[in-house]
């Protein structure tokens, strides 16, 4: 049976619906500010001010918006071959550790040139192969990803208290950390960037990081979609039958799948790790794993659409602290109300507002239609 | 009583931008059989569904016994008297009989009640339309076609005035099919009116006393059955002049290209779909595979193409075996000249969510043209997607077009193409027609005769028993997982249909 709602332009599809989605999400949110006793317009242009008014404004929006892309790309990629991978905490978590070891390792041997790649490297093998044992699971004895992957968050952040308090940490320190990269592990900021437009930054760790997420989401299109591998996640995601049909071999494809999904979720601890705080601390990864899993619903699961999901998000964690910062009223719990309803709107009840909008624009195209035959309402 | 037991005036439905009905004017006359015809997405369901009350025309009229009603839902159909006999039957297989027919009906908390007096009405319906169902046995355990009696049974119960059977003999043997339209012709003969889904127009032609045609969402035309012919109805349905007879000249069979020896196959449940098969396909003839819906015919295939593996036996492919209880698998038997058009299309013949062009390349889409090095050659494979659209004249002809958006059957010759230009030894086809439109099932039939000719083995299994007569030089049938017969393409249908019933010669000489 075909779909009756498949055949919407691509403006509307991708750009209408998530605007509306996104718009309804404020207006609600909206409604929460006013509860509290706070004038929401004002909220508004305090939150827009605090991500993009300034120069260090911009900088923490980009900066934040570098690690959701991350974890974006994580969940589409599995999104991709149908599975849903919320493990990306976990597999950041445990990148982390791959990034400090290639650091400690050469940041005084080699300049960050060469210790970029040997970290990505490292961060990459290291969330793979976190994400190696659910995917053997899921592919060999059917054990569901969502399950085994949320557990293995779990067991990632035991696993690294342990590393850091009794392996990592240097004897006779207080602070749960390892020592600081040196010089050699430390990465070019992206002052210019944002000075280029005629801004001054202070504060903000905006990296070179950022970069390598924009280059890494064109090599995740390139994956998806021009490549032989992406052609059998892609039937795999779509329909499991018929990749049985077409010979491929299913367990590798998940496991490779989650492999990907998983280095790229590692991938995600470059920024904070080596950027920004340039040591490795507990708890870097601050839920950036889970807002990866909005930012790929948002984004539709494509590199063109996570990029500006993944900045909007960081213009709301990074909006949000002005924010609370200004109204006091506004506690960091309200922020997270917030980044509940665009998540709520923007990715669960993302076809809420669907059908109404196909019957629109179903209407409008009436009179094109005429000559098309109907291909709906049999029941084979 | 009203003259139109139904009277449907400009009923509208549209989803989304589809109008799946448009200006829909019917009146059906009171104790007549009238049958309603047309090809997959005409909307005849959509229509019917609109009757009993699942859908909501977006416009227009609809009067039951006269009198201009509207139907929220079905139980509202119900109370009008009007009962639907569902293409999958709506049964809850591990109740008896009996508890399906007061499901939904019950009078109180207490079952007993109810259920003695079920028994007594039933007693009574069964004695009025002779139609012998046991009240105390399991769903399950019944027959199909039985099944199906219960499922009529169930809308007398309610008080059906009107019965409307969607697609009623997919799932029955001709015999079956034929004590079916004895039913119907008792229940007119009560008074009853009767609505009858079909694609088949032998079925119409059968029993119905008017018969109307639907294409593209409209009613084209209602005629009186003794006066019109099959080929107009064809012709109706289509929109032009349809070939119904397929040409083919005689078979001009070689050596042994597929042979199948004493194969048995499991399914995930554990039980033996397929038993101890054996079958040869040479070059050059078309091996039809008969048998009602569900008697291991997918299970067979799927264990020669590789996708399921079997419990036991042996496959040789160009007289060379291959590993079916183990290794086989399909990407390898395609490079060794083996092509499969799956029955199941939309799950596994397509990824409907992709490109036309994508699905032109699936399962070949390790063949090093359509790749460099680890990428996609893009080009290369819209240019042979393009040349395929050409030669099979798929429509609309855009190879970037989801597969979603094309009709059955240009779908259906998207996987033709994809799977007859490879040029293979043998290829398997799984009903090929079904759920394609009449002009399409033309063309395909006549691709599958050019393919024999051309001196490939052809392995064709359908539920169609018309379709097998037709194209097929030698026919097997089977039942419960076992060959039963195999006959020549001048069988009667009345002798496959003994076979498909698992009537073997054997015990019809016992019998005599």
């Amino acid at each position: 049976m075909a779909q009756p709602y498949s055949q919407l332009p691509r403006w509307v599809d991708y750009g209408l619906i998530p605007l509306i989605n996104l718009t309804v999400a404020f207006l609600v949110a909206g409604l929460v500010v006013l509860a509290v006793g706070e004038n929401p317009l004002r909220a508004a242009v305090l939150m827009v001010e605090g991500a993009f008014g300034s120069g260090d404004g911009i900088g923490y929006t980009l900066y934040y918006a570098t690690n959701f892309i991350f974890t974006g790309l994580a969940v589409a990629v599995a999104f991709h071959c149908g599975l849903f991978n919320i493990g990306g905490e976990g597999q950041a978590y445990i990148g982390g550790l791959g990034v400090a070891v290639g650091c400690l390792a050469f940041d005084s041997v080699f300049p960050w040139w060469i210790n970029l790649p040997i970290a990505t490297l490292c961060a990459a093998a290291f969330g793979g192969l976190w994400a190696l044992i659910p995917a053997l699971l899921q592919a060999k004895r059917g054990s569901h990803v969502v399950i085994t992957t949320i557990m293995f968050n779990f067991i990632a952040a035991s696993l690294m208290v342990y590393l850091l308090v009794d392996v990592l940490k240097p004897v006779g320190q207080m602070a749960v950390e390892t020592r600081p990269f040196a010089e050699g592990a430390s990465l070019p900021r992206l002052d210019w960037m944002i000075e280029a437009f005629g801004f001054t930054i202070r504060r903000a760790p905006l990296n070179i990081t950022f970069l390598l997420a924009l280059i890494t989401s064109f090599l995740v299109w390139i994956l998806i979609w021009r490549t032989r591998l992406g052609y059998e996640i892609r039937t795999m995601g779509h329909s499991p039958k018929a990749a049985q049909y077409a010979g491929i071999n299913t367990t590798k494809i998940i496991v490779i799948t989650m492999m990907i999904s998983g280095g790229l979720a590692g991938m995600m601890a470059l920024n904070p790790v080596m950027g920004a705080q340039e040591r490795l601390q507990l708890d870097f990864v601050t839920g950036a794993g889970f807002v990866g899993i909005a930012v790929a619903l948002m984004g539709r699961s494509h590199p063109a659409g996570i990029i500006p999901a993944a900045i909007l998000f960081g213009m709301l964690y990074q909006g949000g602290a002005e924010m609370s910062f200004e109204m006091p009223a506004i506690t960091r719990d309200m922020i997270v109300i917030i980044q509940g309803l665009v998540i709520l709107f923007a990715g669960a009840l993302e076809h809420m507002f669907r059908p109404y909008i196909s019957l629109f624009f179903g209407r409008i195209a009436d009179s094109s239609l005429k000559a098309a035959p109907a291909t709906t309402g049999e029941g084979h | 009583m009203a003259e139109y037991a139904i009277e449907l005036a400009g009923i509208n439905k549209s989803f989304g931008p589809v109008k799946a009905n448009r200006d829909i004017n019917l009146q059906i006359k009171q104790g007549t059989i009238h049958g309603i015809i047309g090809e997959n997405g005409a909307g005849k369901s959509t229509l019917m569904s609109i009757l009993y009350g699942f859908y909501q025309a977006d416009s227009g009229e609809i009067s039951i016994d006269g009198k201009n009603t509207k139907i929220n839902s079905s139980n509202d159909a119900i109370a009008l008297g009007i009962g639907m006999v569902h293409q999958h039957f709506m049964l809850v297989e591990n109740f008896t009989v009996l508890e399906n027919i007061i499901l939904g009906a019950e009078d109180s908390q207490l079952l007993s009640g109810s259920i003695s007096k079920a028994r007594s009405e039933l007693v009574r319906l069964e004695k009025e339309y002779e139609l012998n169902v046991d009240p105390d046995a399991i769903i399950e355990e019944l027959p199909v076609g039985i099944q199906q009696r219960v499922e009529i049974l169930k809308a007398l119960y309610r008080g059906a005035e009107i019965l409307i059977l969607d697609e009623p003999t997919g799932v029955l043997t001709p015999s079956e099919a034929d004590h079916l339209f004895r039913i119907l012709e008792q229940l007119k003969e009560q008074g009853k009116t009767i609505v009858l889904i079909t694609h088949k127009l032998r079925e119409i032609m059968a029993v119905t006393d008017e018969v109307s045609v639907m294409r593209q969402g409209t009613i084209v035309a209602t005629r009186k059955t003794d006066k019109t012919s099959v080929e107009e109805l064809a012709e109706l349905m289509v929109g032009r002049r349809v070939l119904l007879r397929v040409e083919k000249g005689d078979p001009n069979p070689g050596e042994i290209k597929l042979a199948v020896q004493n194969l048995t196959v499991r399914d995930s449940r554990g039980i033996d779909m397929v038993k101890n098969v054996s079958l040869d396909v040479r070059a050059g003839e078309i091996v039809g595979i008969a048998g009602v819906a569900g008697n291991g015919q997918s299970q067979l295939i799927e264990a020669i193409t590789g996708i399921r593996p079997a419990k036991e036996g042996r496959v040789l492919l160009d007289g060379e075996p291959i590993d079916v209880t183990g290794q086989a698998d399909p990407a390898m038997l395609r490079k060794r000249g083996l092509a499969h058009v799956p029955e199941d299309r939309h799950h596994m013949g397509l990824v409907l969510a992709f490109e036309e062009a994508e699905n032109s390349i699936l399962g070949y889409h390790d063949d090093p043209s359509y790749l460099s090095g680890p990428m996609l050659n893009i080009e290369a494979i819209r240019n042979d997607a393009r040349d395929k659209i050409e030669k099979y004249d798929i429509r609309p002809a855009n190879c970037r077009l989801k597969t979603a958006n094309f009709s059955g059957g240009n779908q259906q010759k998207i996987v033709l193409a994809r799977e007859m230009e490879t040029d293979p030894s043998v290829l398997i086809v799984g009903q090929p027609t079904r759920g394609v439109d009449v002009g399409a099932i033309e063309f395909i039939h006549k691709r599958i005769i050019e393919m024999r000719d051309a001196g490939k083995a052809v392995l064709l299994v359908s539920v169609e028993l018309d379709e097998i007569r037709s194209l097929a030089d030698r026919i097997i049938v089977m039942f419960d997982g076992k060959v039963v017969g195999e006959c020549g393409p001048e069988a009667t249908e009345g002798e496959l249909g003994l076979l498909m019933a698992g009537v073997t010669n054997d015990k019809i000489e016992a019998a005599e």
